[in-house]
């Protein structure tokens, strides 16, 4: 194998001598020590081999997880950065490799996680020749990229990476992807270093913030007679859970969550009120029509969150705040907009809203919480019927596990019920594939989340459906000894689906009744323990075990096969005409 | 109600933003009438001019998701009575019909058309303006034997336009615009074995 000797790129002043000759790949894997890259996920082939061989050499610097599938890589990177708050790495090769990342890159974008993805590429005379493994993975993935590039030529890469790293994390994050081509990979080039990145002469990652509608906005909270929060994921991103809880305790405001900022604020905090759309909590749903100013944080309108738009709090004004001036506008009319980092925006705010409290307002929503809890709740979370529920098994792991362990949800039923009961005590502890609703997410996020905090409970919690997406990664958790705790929902159907075709299609149950492997069977043949229980006496005892258990553990849990997830708002529905039953 | 819209966009030169530009408009099902990149004001950041039929609305919201893009500097819309804007367009004409028939000189002159190549067989005229001035040439030199015809995209000047000079300032001069790197391999694969 040979590659072309390359001339310094043109216009590149000439270098000073006795600086290092390193390759291209060797570049890239000192770009990530500089980064504070720790870990990796990914999968080799054919076109990445040569950074492979550079990373033979620094295994004791960089730990290499190997996935099963490319996808799980990238999930599982995903999940790291959700539970480290870093940026989280994926090498595939090209062709399927590259491909195989794209759900993962559509799911980092939906949900603003930072990533740097490097794909390895053909060599580059072979670009647009159909060569064996080559795709164009940069036009496949700039739908769904914050940024991406080709690198063909080596001297390109530490700038290259340092510009990936830092518009991944920047502003709001989001998954970068960088192409290698072959050649560059073992290109040698005189090294002069790494610069980190903290300027690109096109990007904003943050607006200027505009103290005049902070103003503005602080008026309108101090003249509010029923005022209410909402946030998302903002808060997290941001790391501005303290700042969050000052602002609302000073200014004595409820608040709700969309499932992408749940655990930002802790479930038992007085003024926490719930979780909003088309799953969430009555009241928040209800009174978000009720309020007359609406203090949206770092969260994005979602039609999931908002129901029908156009009976969507249109009695309320409207403060967004967002880091993404794109967002302001999008979907709902702002009275005012505080575009900025809410890190920076909230203690703005907070310094400038009187301490107040609304008693009244606040009794409305534990009214309305009582009124869910006889119709929705008890039944949930203590049944009378002889199958179990998803609910008490999530209230069960929540008397365990305090609220202090990281919950990775997948999609589907049990997501909305996991979200919905669920307790948490400190952020980032929930993984969801809230936009894209990727299911087959969180087994591999899992793993993730486990690397990236690997002093805390890791438990996902899937459905049937979802474990056989992407269940292939157990091998990944064998062979990467990662101890996470699985807990299967099984209720023998893809259950969301099925209750969509019940409520909304006559029962006509179209291809949602899904047969399931001897789960506990497939877990031991990855030699990771397991055991399926059906009956609610077995419950607490099983929940102990696999909790106790060192190392990974699979439950299967049996439970009831049509029951449905409320409260819901019907698609099309506006929030107040959300149904108990 | 739709109407039209001049987008303009401030770029960095990179391969690929054509791209990443143009499916922000397809993934709303928008179709572009016409597009142009070209330079701008400034050395090394290059220009969009791309028209299309939208309500205002959704043209605002899709301006701000273009300049969210990291190699977007900026990126403006505007309805067609706030800009100043041309097409070229070239004409190929049998040169015995132009030679032979009075009238239609006289319909160039009248459409201010200019030749721009004159050879035994054909001519080429160049009229610039408008759509509907460019337009209406091509039905009347149709019966003389029009032979081939294109259009140019739309390039248009913003009236309340300062400039881009003072927004740069904003964005900060100390780097410059990045060099674009091409893939110089491309004609090289005969040299090299590869697996």
């Amino acid at each position: 194998m040979s590659t072309i000797e390359k001339a310094p790129a043109k216009g590149k002043t000439e270098k000073k001598p006795a600086v290092q000759s390193i390759s291209g790949s060797v570049a890239v894997l000192e770009a990530f020590l500089a980064e504070g890259v720790s870990t990796i996920f990914g999968y080799p082939g054919g076109a990445i081999m040569p950074i492979y061989d550079a990373l033979y050499d620094y295994q004791e610097k960089l730990r290499h997880i190997l996935v099963r599938h490319e996808q799980g890589g990238i999930h599982a990177a995903q999940g790291y950065a959700r539970s480290s708050g870093e940026v989280g790495v994926v090498f595939a090769t090209s062709g399927p490799g590259a491909t195989n990342l794209v759900t993962g890159l559509a799911d980092a974008m939906i949900d603003s996680t930072p990533l740097v993805c490097v794909t390895g590429q053909v060599f580059a005379h072979l670009l647009g020749t159909d060569a064996f493994q080559e795709t164009d993975v940069i036009n496949i993935t700039t739908p769904v990229t914050k940024w991406n590039y080709q690198v063909t030529d080596a001297t390109e890469i530490p700038a290259v990476m340092a510009k990936a790293f830092y518009i991944a994390r920047s502003g709001r994050p989001g998954p970068v992807l960088i192409d290698i081509t072959k050649n560059a990979q073992l290109q040698k080039f005189d090294y002069e270093g790494y610069t980190k990145c903290d300027h690109v002469r096109s990007y904003r990652p943050a607006p200027i913030v505009r103290k005049e509608y902070i103003t503005e906005a602080a008026k309108l909270i101090n003249e509010a007679e029923r005022p209410f929060v909402i946030f998302g994921q903002g808060v997290i991103l941001g790391k501005a859970e303290k700042e969050f809880k000052a602002f609302i305790e000073k200014a004595g405001i409820p608040a709700a969550w969309t499932i992408m900022g749940l655990s930002a604020l802790p479930s038992d905090h007085p003024l926490n009120v719930g979780m909003l759309g088309m799953h969430g909590n009555y009241g928040p749903n209800v009174l978000t029509n009720e309020c007359d100013v609406l203090i949206a944080i770092g969260m994005r309108f979602d039609d999931r969150v908002t129901g029908r738009l156009d009976k969507y709090a249109k009695q309320a004004k409207v403060i967004h705040l967002d880091i993404d001036p794109a967002e302001v506008d999008k979907n709902v009319k702002t009275a005012v907009p505080v575009w900025g980092d809410c890190k920076e925006t909230l203690p703005l705010l907070t310094a400038l809203v009187e301490q107040k409290v609304y008693p009244s307002w606040l009794q409305k929503f534990k009214d309305m919480m009582k009124q869910e809890e006889e119709a929705c709740i008890i039944p949930e979370l203590n049944p009378t019927t002889e199958q179990m529920t998803m609910g008490e098994v999530i209230k069960v792991l929540n008397e365990l596990t305090g609220g202090d362990a990281v919950i990775v949800t997948d999609v589907g039923q049990h997501q909305m019920v996991a979200c919905r009961y669920a307790k948490f005590t400190q952020s980032k502890s929930n993984i969801t594939s809230g936009g894209l609703g990727t299911m087959g997410y969180a087994l591999p996020a899992a793993i993730g989340a486990k690397v990236g905090a690997p002093n805390r409970q890791v438990v996902a919690i899937i459905g049937d459906g979802g474990f056989q997406m992407t269940i292939q990664e157990l091998g990944t958790i064998m062979q990467s000894e990662i101890d996470v705790k699985i807990l299967i929902l099984n209720n023998q159907f893809l259950g969301m689906v099925r209750q969509w075709q019940q409520l909304f299609h006559d029962k006509r149950y179209s291809f949602v009744d899904i047969a399931s492997p001897d789960f506990v069977q497939v877990a031991k043949g990855y030699n990771i323990p397991g055991k399926s229980i059906s009956k609610r006496e077995e419950l607490k005892k099983a929940l102990t075990e696999m909790l106790n258990t060192k190392g990974a553990y699979l439950l299967e849990v049996m439970v009831g096969k049509e029951n449905n997830v409320f409260p819901m708002v019907p698609q099309g529905c506006s929030v107040a005409e959300i149904r108990l039953k | 109600m739709k109407q039209e819209f001049t987008v303009t966009v401030y770029t960095e030169n990179q391969i690929g933003l054509l791209n990443r530009i143009a499916i922000m408009f397809s993934r709303r099902k928008i179709n572009i009438e016409s597009l142009n990149t070209s330079p701008s004001e400034i050395e090394g950041i290059h220009r969009f001019t791309i028209v299309i039929n939208e309500l205002e609305e959704v043209v605002k919201k899709l301006v701000r998701q273009i300049e969210k893009q990291v190699e977007v500097l900026k990126a403006y819309y505007n309805t067609n009575d706030e800009i100043v804007w041309q097409e070229l367009a070239l004409y190929k004409v049998p040169t015995d019909v132009i030679a032979e028939k009075v009238k239609v000189e006289r319909l160039l002159r009248e459409y201010g058309a200019r030749a721009v190549v004159i050879r035994k067989d054909y001519t080429v005229f160049e009229t610039t303006g408008q759509r509907e001035e460019i337009n209406k040439l091509i039905t009347v030199l149709e019966p003389y034997g029009l032979i081939e015809f294109v259009r140019s995209a739309r390039v248009a000047i913003i009236k309340a336009s300062k400039g881009f000079h003072d927004k740069l300032k904003e964005f900060e001069k100390k780097e410059p615009s990045e060099e674009v790197i091409e893939n110089e391999y491309l004609g090289q694969g005969d040299q090299v074995f590869t697996m």
